[in-house]
């Protein structure tokens, strides 16, 4: 069966002993009643942290441009602004929500939700530590691509239902640009797999762990991450890495809701919570798509000469390594918002299918080649 | 004793309901805290401060279709290309690789051949030139 959080309590024997007398004092099987507790107590600290997450991620975004652009940002509410986000939160609940009448009513109301769900959904599979992570599919790569083209489908819906020319336009942009770019994103994903021999996430951060047998102490150290495995997936994580921007929405591919030119793009007609829904999926997905980038390319939970092991602490340990690295790479995904000027829809396009489907498509053929002829060896296994 | 009974799916479809659950109770609880003053006014499409022009659901460019189309033919490439793919590394080990490989490779020389097909034609200029057609 497949690793879940369930599982990894359930091999402890004090667990077992501990569900064994519960049974028998209380007359009944409990071990249902503890799989759906534990299952439910994960996924509300999950879903917990991700709204802290997405909070948190707009404050940052403020802070750190306005450290980039010699600025204060927010420092009124709380020490530092740091409590900017809650004020925020609290003002979008007391906000009217005011649902335009020429709007596709249904449509309008769905598509913050479909946004939202489909976030929270790729959640499931996000490996936070070899024991933490909710459920490890095997097929964990293939349904994240799955779930997370709801979010496409919502901002199209939201796009188009409100019924206004600046919607549409950004819902249009927002449907082409997402289906676009997933092409070089799950061709590049896919050459890991294959490097990897697996789809579940498991699977492919355990043949990040140590790749030279004879040195065990090199446990989890950077030249063990996929980026480092062969010439082809270096460019791979790149490919990865612009795809995933275009798939978040964010600069400098933001054109579906190109503040400059198009008000606000997709949510300009939502206001009050359902707009709050919208930037927080924005928010969320940009951790979403810097966690899979981690657990693909960066060595995932690999703790350093793992310390820790396999304890209690050294799953809290693999869940801060994998924690730790995600956020550096959304510092570097705001980062690279407020560097770069926004593309143009044509240059957008080009860049997709006349540039990275190609070089990612090339990408896949050298790494089924890499793996023929040199047995899925890396770069350095083959000097060492 | 045995703690896989509800099935491998039973933690994405709790995740999901939640998820619903989440969204549906912070609906209600900003339905009796916000004020709620519809004017016709307020509740028109915003159009820049005008009175709006016409619908915005009208014909939009073919452009969009297309793109449509090659991402339609690409997504089932690489949904197709998953199970070949994550099989490749074991068959390597039982000394089978070279046949996953010229698989692999023929299949994505059909798809090289048609996004260059399309390259030619000009599908994947987003300003489409004219001016192939005419010569």
């Amino acid at each position: 069966m497949e690793n879940t959080v369930v599982s990894y309590f359930f091999q402890f024997d004090c667990v077992k002993d501990f569900l064994a007398r519960m049974s028998e004092s209380l007359g009944f099987n409990v071990i249902p009643l503890f799989v759906v507790a534990v299952f439910l107590l994960a996924i509300l600290v999950v879903i917990g942290g991700l709204a802290l997450v997405g909070g948190a991620g707009t404050l940052a975004e403020r802070k750190i441009s306005a450290d980039m652009q010699l600025r204060y940002g927010p420092n009124r509410v709380g020490p530092y602004g740091l409590l900017q986000f809650l004020a925020d939160g609290v003002k979008m609940f007391l906000k009217e929500d005011v649902i335009p009448t020429d709007a596709d009513k249904f449509l309008y109301l769905v598509a913050p939700v479909l946004c939202i769900v489909g976030v929270f959904g790729t959640f499931a599979v996000i490996p936070f530590s070899d024991g933490f992570a909710i459920t490890d599919l095997n097929v964990g790569v293939f349904y994240l691509f799955g779930i997370s083209s709801l979010v496409g489908v919502g901002v199209f819906l939201g796009g188009y239902a409100s019924n206004s020319k600046w919607s549409l336009l950004g819902g249009l942009r927002g449907a082409s640009q997402i289906v676009s770019y997933e092409i070089p994103v799950t061709l590049s994903a896919l050459s890991i797999v294959l490097l990897a021999g697996g789809l579940s996430f498991g699977t492919i951060i355990g043949a990040q762990s140590n790749l030279l047998e004879q040195y065990s102490w090199g446990h989890g150290l950077p030249w063990n991450w996929f980026i480092f495995h062969n010439p082809f997936t270096i460019v791979g994580f790149f490919i990865f890495f612009i795809g995933a921007l275009a798939e978040a929405n964010r600069a400098p591919f933001d054109l579906p809701e190109a503040e400059s030119e198009l008000v606000s793009g997709y949510h300009t007609e939502y206001s009050g919570m359902r707009y709050a829904f919208f930037a927080l999926a924005e928010y969320i997905e940009i951790f979403v798509v810097c966690g899979t980038a981690v657990a693909l390319f960066l060595g995932g939970y690999n703790v350093p000469f793992k310390i820790g092991g396999d304890g209690i602490v050294g799953q809290l340990l693999q869940a801060g390594v994998f924690i730790g690295k995600t956020f550096a790479m959304y510092y570097v995904v705001i980062w690279v918002r407020w560097t770069l000027p926004r593309l143009r829809v044509d240059q957008l396009m080009t860049l997709c299918w006349k540039y990275l489907t190609p070089i990612s498509l090339f990408n896949l053929i050298g790494c089924a080649v890499w793996m023929y002829l040199f047995n899925g060896k890396s770069f350095l296994q083959l000097f060492f | 004793m045995n703690v896989d009974i509800f099935g491998v799916y039973f933690p994405i479809v709790l995740l999901i309901v939640i998820g619903f659950l989440f969204v549906a109770v912070t609906l209600l609880v900003t339905k009796v805290v916000r004020p709620n003053r519809p004017t016709p006014l307020k509740q028109q499409i915003y159009d820049c401060g005008e009175n709006p022009v016409g619908k915005a659901w009208s014909a939009f460019n073919v452009r969009f279709y297309i793109v449509g189309l090659i991402f339609i033919i690409f997504d089932i490439e690489s949904a197709l290309m998953f199970p070949v793919v994550s099989v490749f590394k074991k068959m390597q080990e039982m000394g089978n690789g070279g046949l996953i490989l010229i698989e692999i490779l023929i299949f994505l020389l059909v798809l090289i051949f048609g996004i260059a097909y399309c390259w030619r034609r000009g599908d994947l200029d987003w300003v489409k030139s004219y001016h192939v057609n005419k010569k």
